[in-house]
């Protein structure tokens, strides 16, 4: 199969994940990623490491999320890198920027002038908080985008501090949600020629992944409340939670709890109907805490799916890596650095059951600079 | 013009993950009908919680499905699937979140509707995947957290797994699907055919996990370890987390230890100048800053560390949120239209060409376009 964004062009003036997470989805889909990285340092993601794991000068981090893309060097500060830049933006389909607000107008490749050199261009700004008001020039990063929207607020128990999300969930949804509004801009643009500016920041995007949340606040003037007890979900009533158990965890969904009970039996459950559900449900949590942990995880699973109950048990990635559900997904593929080989996920999008895989590695800083200049000379691009 | 103008979306989803995916669609400018059964319709619309109720339905369901239209139709009667047929014939897209083999079953699967409509792009989610052991397993949120390692990240070292407060399964399966789906529109402009498009929720968590699992996948499969104190991320040194203050709580992201402890006079701290330390000895860095943070309030700290470009937050609930300039700026709210009364809800978060993107159009009631649905598309 011909990869569908195959002949796409992206530019991509993005740092760490929100822009990049977007440019590496473009590029598996096929549209040709080409990274615009200042000399010298490049994107500072090169060198943020986790656990100090490392490929080659840049960190393992920075190659799962730049892998299938190209590399061009220029100071956009130099004229006469300007100039070759300018000429790449001339040929290319979409610019995905992160820069703060009045960087990219300061070197004048913002909305307008960048339109004035391609006039279809989809212009696609991703900033922390929008570029209008009080926060525009606070730093994007995303525990702080978590902690103002009020995210922290969600998970954890009642009495918890304010628990963030252990994952930079602001920069993959912003990157993501960027991918949507790019597809259908190119999508727009096949029928009428327009290109589109697009602007997305990491706080809409998380007040939108709340959006239930928020709708249920506006309408009852309430700020939701974690459960005092395992707490799965704020707005959902007992039992909903992860449970310990004599051995391990399980994850118990919405159900009657009289059927629950059916299943497990508990005289203490009894007392309750389920007109308590939600207003009782830390007492309800309670007695099922003691309960649970009173047997394995196994004859849970067992008495509870007898009746078709929605349960499941907590695993690790260990754990998960052992079941036939995760080996026939696939999930699993592999590129090369030299002579070390890399193991990392795939695009998680299906077309016509194939799937999208790439080997290409992260490019080195400035790796496709002479040959993307020898292109636009030669008119191939 | 809308950049999804004139894209026919039907959707026989339920719940949240299909009906998110259709709702982004609605949102940039493709018209959605949800096809529901009689009586119940979409499940979503008796799923109440926390009593939050609008004209007898749930408000979660009027989040997740306002400027969408409906069409009643049972896809068990045959006089009902005819309709249905017709209707497909003239569509864009179709997206459903039934258990694999519940659509083959009625004639709806993939190849019967592509010969129906070969320009058609046909698009599904499922929890598991349609190999292995759990293919027909509910695809829940919750479940689909709990399985996926996804609960080993968030919350302290010795807290249970913990899961995120957020169906945060189900809203990535609904975005990837809309990328797939799109990216399917735009190749069929060229090629003129339709696509099958498949996501998983499992897959949705395992992309989302990307950076943390090649990280696993690569140092010998060692799992993550939670900080103990303040978690924020598990693969993430000090001071990454959220901190309580005398009034309020304070988030710090990455940051030099020696340069905040002498910004905050917290003179324990100048000693740890190793970089490398910030991760080996976060517990211990965090301990201390843990119970200096709490001498003073959120503002107190804000007003030091922000001046010096230290990468800080106060931690907001929705009361305090509401109340500042940077959100209103934003303009995020918006109100729909159900029958006579209004619903306030959010926007799509997506601005395009300088325009915020809105739409009063309230969630419909079950059944409330079919017969002018019937009546237009000649059913």
């Amino acid at each position: 199969m011909q990869l569908p964004l195959k002949g796409i062009t992206i530019l991509e003036f993005s740092q760490y994940l929100s822009g990049p997470c977007a440019g590496l989805r473009l590029a598996d889909l096929g549209a040709r990623v080409i990274k615009i990285e200042r000399p010298g340092k490049g994107d500072s993601g090169r060198q943020l490491s986790i656990k100090n794991l490392w490929v080659d000068e840049s960190s393992l981090l920075f190659h799962t999320i730049n892998r299938n893309k190209e590399s061009y060097a220029a100071d956009l500060k130099s004229t006469e890198d300007m100039f070759f830049v300018k000429q790449l933006i001339a040929k290319a389909d979409v610019v995905i920027h992160n820069f703060r607000p009045g960087v990219m107008e300061a070197i004048e490749l913002d909305y307008i002038s960048v339109k004035k050199i391609k006039p279809d261009i989809i212009y696609t700004e991703i900033s922390g908080y929008g570029k209008k008001g009080p926060w525009s020039h606070k730093p994007g990063q995303d525990l702080l985008t978590q902690a103002i929207s009020g995210l922290a607020y969600s998970t954890g128990n009642k009495d918890d501090n304010p628990l963030p999300f252990g994952l930079g969930i602001g920069d993959y949804l912003c990157g993501n949600q960027a991918v949507q509004s790019i597809l259908a801009a190119l999508i727009r643009r096949q029928k009428t020629g327009r290109g589109a500016l697009l602007e997305l920041s990491l706080l809409e995007t998380l007040i939108d992944f709340q959006f239930e949340f928020f709708t249920t606040y506006f309408q009852t003037n309430q700020q939701h409340l974690r459960s005092s007890v395992n707490n799965g979900h704020s707005l959902l009533s007992a039992p909903y939670g992860i449970y310990q158990t004599a051995n391990g965890y399980i994850a118990v969904a919405m159900m009657p709890l009289e059927k629950l009970n059916v299943a497990i039996q508990s005289e203490e459950l009894k007392k309750f109907t389920e007109k308590d559900a939600f207003e009782k449900r830390d007492e309800i949590k309670a007695i099922l805490t003691q309960h649970f942990i009173t047997d394995t995880t196994d004859t849970w699973l067992t008495k509870m799916n007898l009746y078709d109950l929605w349960v499941m048990p907590v695993l690790n990635w260990e754990q998960l890596m052992q079941t036939s559900t995760y080996q026939g997904l696939n999930m699993e593929q592999e590129f090369a650095v030299g002579n070390k080989k890399i193991k990392t996920t795939r695009c998680p999008i299906r077309i016509n059951k194939q799937y999208f895989l790439s080997d290409i590695p992260a490019p080195k800083l400035g790796e496709h600079t002479e040959k993307l200049k020898s292109e636009l000379v030669k008119e191939k691009i | 013009m809308k950049l999804l103008e004139d894209i026919l979306v039907l959707d026989f989803s339920q719940f949240l993950s299909g009906p998110s995916a259709s709702l982004r669609l609605a949102d940039m400018g493709a018209r959605v009908i949800k096809i529901e059964r009689p009586v119940t319709g979409d499940i979503c619309r008796g799923l109440y919680v926390s009593d939050a109720v609008v004209d007898g339905e749930s408000t979660i369901f009027h989040a997740i499905n306002r400027n969408k239209e409906s069409y009643q139709a049972d896809i068990k009667n045959a006089d009902d699937l005819k309709e249905i047929k017709n209707l497909i014939k003239k569509a864009d897209v179709m997206i459903h979140n039934f258990r694999p083999g519940v659509m083959e079953r009625v004639g709806l699967s993939y190849d019967a509707v592509k010969a129906l409509n070969p320009q058609l792009v046909y698009a599904c989610i499922n929890g598991y995947g349609d190999e292995g052991g759990w293919k027909d397993k509910p695809g829940q949120d919750l479940l689909l957290q709990a399985v996926s390692g996804i609960t080993f990240l968030s919350g302290n070292k010795e807290d249970n797994p913990t899961p995120m407060g957020v169906a945060v399964a189900d809203i990535l399966a609904g975005t990837h699907l809309v990328q797939g789906i799109l990216t399917a529109l735009f190749n069929r402009f060229t090629t003129g055919e339709g696509a099958l498009i498949e996501v998983s929720m499992l897959g949705s968590l395992l992309d989302f996990q990307f950076e943390v699992l090649t990280c696993f996948y690569n140092d010998g499969h060692e799992l993550p370890q939670r900080s103990a104190v303040n978690n924020g991320h598990a693969y993430i040194g000090a001071p990454y987390g959220i901190y309580k203050t005398t009034e309020g709580y304070l988030a710090l992201a990455m940051g030099d230890i020696p340069h905040l402890g002498r910004l905050l006079g917290c003179d324990v701290l100048l000693s740890y100048i190793n970089a490398s330390d910030w991760f080996d000895k976060r517990d211990e860095i965090k301990l201390i800053l843990k119970d200096h943070l709490s001498l003073k309030s959120a503002l107190e700290w804000l007003a030091i560390l922000e001046p010096a470009d230290i990468w800080c937050a106060e931690v907001l609930d929705y009361d305090m949120l509401m109340k500042q300039d940077g959100y209103k700026v934003l303009e995020m709210e918006q109100e729909v239209s159900i029958g006579n009364k209004f619903l306030k809800t959010t926007r799509c978060p997506i601005r395009v060409d300088g325009q915020i993107l809105k739409s009063g159009k309230g969630a419909p009631s079950l059944g409330e376009h079919t017969t002018a649905i019937r009546k237009e598309f000649d059913l």
